[in-house]
């Protein structure tokens, strides 16, 4: 039956669609630093992250970022990153910053530590604008680029609501 | 001038890594929010933070409205010798502020 035929003809043009366009999101290369599926704001994150490190790579880990699960207000939430770095004048962590994901703007904090340092941790209050991922990437000595992600439910969003 | 508040030792051993923790009096006013009239409130934050200690440079913190108002920082310093650590600050309207501390290290 040629009906039939072209139909299941269709069918399977469309199936063949459907596997080369999934393969080919699977093969995409995605920001590191994003194993979910690419969102909406990762467009002014990405950029950001990139002008930082200047196109070098990022690898997770060493860098510890510790925020609450679920803030109830978005206008202070405490926020704490660590690196774990001998800091001394041969290996220290020369800054951390940090990043949002859905603040207006994306760069939170820049942090330019030394050995003098002594201990790579810093501790802070930020704004979150929204329930949303906060990246920090720490720069080496060496060069290298360490990172951690954090996810963080706010109940209330800073800057929204105009108070 | 600006207020702050500081917390740190006052005495601490040579090589000892010390904690220090400053929190600024400052409404770091992002530039979302409006006032009774309706007029935007320009933003206005303490963009910049440095600490010095002996004279060195020892930390310094750059910051944006994504920082909660009325900042604070808690960051660690090796004591090297007895000296001032000292904090000076700048918001974006230019305006400054600034601590010192004394810090005594012993042998």
């Amino acid at each position: 039956m040629p009906g039939a035929d072209s139909f299941n003809a269709r069918v399977d043009r469309l199936r063949r669609r459907f596997l080369a366009r999934a393969v080919a999101v699977a093969a995409a290369p995605l920001p590191l630093l994003f194993t979910r599926s690419a969102s909406a704001q990762d467009d002014t994150i990405v950029p950001a992250i990139r002008e930082f490190t200047k196109g070098a790579a990022v690898r997770r880990g060493r860098v510890k970022l510790e925020l609450p699960r679920l803030a109830d207000n978005g206008n202070s939430v405490a926020l704490k990153v660590s690196v774990s770095s001998p800091m001394t004048a041969a290996d220290f962590v020369r800054g951390i910053h940090l990043f949002s994901e859905k603040n207006p703007r994306p760069v939170i904090a820049r942090f330019f530590l030394g050995p003098q340092s002594g201990r790579a941790e810093v501790n802070t209050r930020i704004r979150l604008a929204g329930t949303q991922r906060v990246v920090a990437v720490a720069e080496l000595s060496d060069g290298s680029f360490w990172s951690d992600v954090a996810d963080v439910s706010v109940t209330l969003s800073a800057c929204l609501d105009g108070t | 001038m600006m207020l702050s508040r500081i917390q740190m030792p006052l005495k601490a051993r040579a090589g000892e890594v010390i904690e220090i923790r400053i929190a600024i009096q400052h409404p770091m006013e992002t530039g979302y929010r409006q006032d009774e009239m309706g007029k935007s409130i320009p933003a206005n934050v303490v963009n910049h933070l440095v600490c010095n200690y002996g004279g060195k440079e020892i930390f310094r913190a750059e910051m944006g409205t994504g920082i909660a108002a009325n900042p604070y920082l808690a960051f660690f310093a090796v004591a090297g010798a007895s000296g001032e650590v000292e904090f000076s600050w700048t918001d974006d309207k230019g305006e400054t502020g600034e601590a010192r501390v004394p810090l005594a290290v012993t042998a």
